[in-house]
């Protein structure tokens, strides 16, 4: 029974996809994306140091054969610049495939989403294979999916703020519409909150700080890998539906 | 010829990209360079004329998922 991501005939190994910033090196990079199981990894686009050129580089830890380089343009406040980033990414990388960030607040990292709508138009018309970040808002998903993206990665709750998914009603509803992949991106804080997301139906999840910022990011990676498969499983299975009493599960006949 | 290149003054003998990169010891199949403001296509390093006043910027892909980075 297979039952593996496929996006634009794109086969994914995994629906837990990885973001490596915030480790401690990249060595730790490497190890929490193996132990997670992951095969996308996103890396953010940064001016290359021309004065202390011996700096390492984090492709040399994950190694672009094995893994799928999903560049981002994190950081990002203006169409104007997420456009730049993205185009630099495409050459620098080997895919089409951008994670596309336009960030509308510096507080609470939300993004823009009519900048994010109108980048997402121009880079799917150059054929950019276009994974915008944006909220938990089904009519924006509608909108963004229409304007050629080839998922939609809402958001659980703020970037890096581990509060889960603070409206998974909402995501429900992006669910049930969807015609493209459904990927939360940002908000899990443990393996329960990517469970959950898995269990509604999400066909991926995207984590970085959960993973990166836990006591040990090993060990929390595996639990991630765990948490997102149990999920999935789960919801192909289908759950029961909740009651308010209870229903005996033995039988009464032969009971003394 | 004077050029600057990531935000920095820089001067060069080398005329072209892909001299350039040499110089500074980066591996061309690692970047992404933009003269400016146009991205230019690994292939056309070789024949990529630099100009006086040029302004380069050359990238890679760093750690980063969700942080943001801001301003």
């Amino acid at each position: 029974m297979e039952d593996k991501l496929v996006i634009r005939g794109i086969e994914f190994r995994s629906r837990l996809w990885i973001g490596t910033g915030k480790y401690r090196d990249f060595e730790e990079t490497a190890r929490a994306v193996e132990a997670s199981g992951a095969d996308v990894v996103t890396v953010a686009v940064r001016r290359v140091n021309i004065t202390d050129r011996k700096s390492e580089n984090l492709l040399d830890f994950l190694d672009p054969k094995k893994y799928k380089i999903l560049p981002n343009t994190a950081g990002c406040y203006t169409v104007e610049d997420a456009l730049r980033y993205s185009r630099l990414a495409r050459e620098a990388g080997v895919s089409d495939m951008i994670k596309l960030e336009v960030i509308g607040d510096e507080k609470t990292l939300f993004p823009d989403t009519i900048g994010l709508l109108k980048a997402t138009e121009i880079l799917a018309k150059e054929g950019f294979m276009v994974f915008p970040y944006t909220n938990d808002d089904p009519i924006m998903a509608r909108r963004l999916e229409d304007a050629g993206a080839a998922a939609v990665m809402p958001l659980g709750a703020p970037i890096g703020s581990g509060l889960g998914l603070r409206n998974p009603y909402n995501i429900r509803i992006i669910l049930e519409a969807a015609k493209v992949p459904v990927i939360v991106d940002a908000g899990v804080g443990t393996a329960s909150d990517a469970n959950i997301a898995m269990e509604l139906g999400c066909d991926a999840v995207l984590i970085n700080t959960a993973i990166a910022g836990a006591r040990d990011p090993i060990g929390m990676a595996e639990a991630m890998k765990h948490a997102v498969i149990a999920g999935r499983l789960a919801y192909r299975a289908g759950r029961i539906a909740k009651k308010l009493y209870a229903t005996a599960s033995s039988p009464l006949e032969g009971m003394l | 010829m004077r050029l600057t290149v990531n935000g920095e003054a820089y001067c060069t003998e080398k005329d072209t990209v892909r001299e350039l990169l040499g110089e500074m010891d980066i591996v061309p199949e690692r970047v992404a360079v933009e003269v400016n403001l146009k991205v230019i296509k690994r292939s056309e390093y070789a024949g990529y004329q630099l100009r006086e006043g040029d302004s380069i910027e050359v990238v890679y892909f760093v750690g980063g998922g969700k942080q943001g980075n801001p301003k």
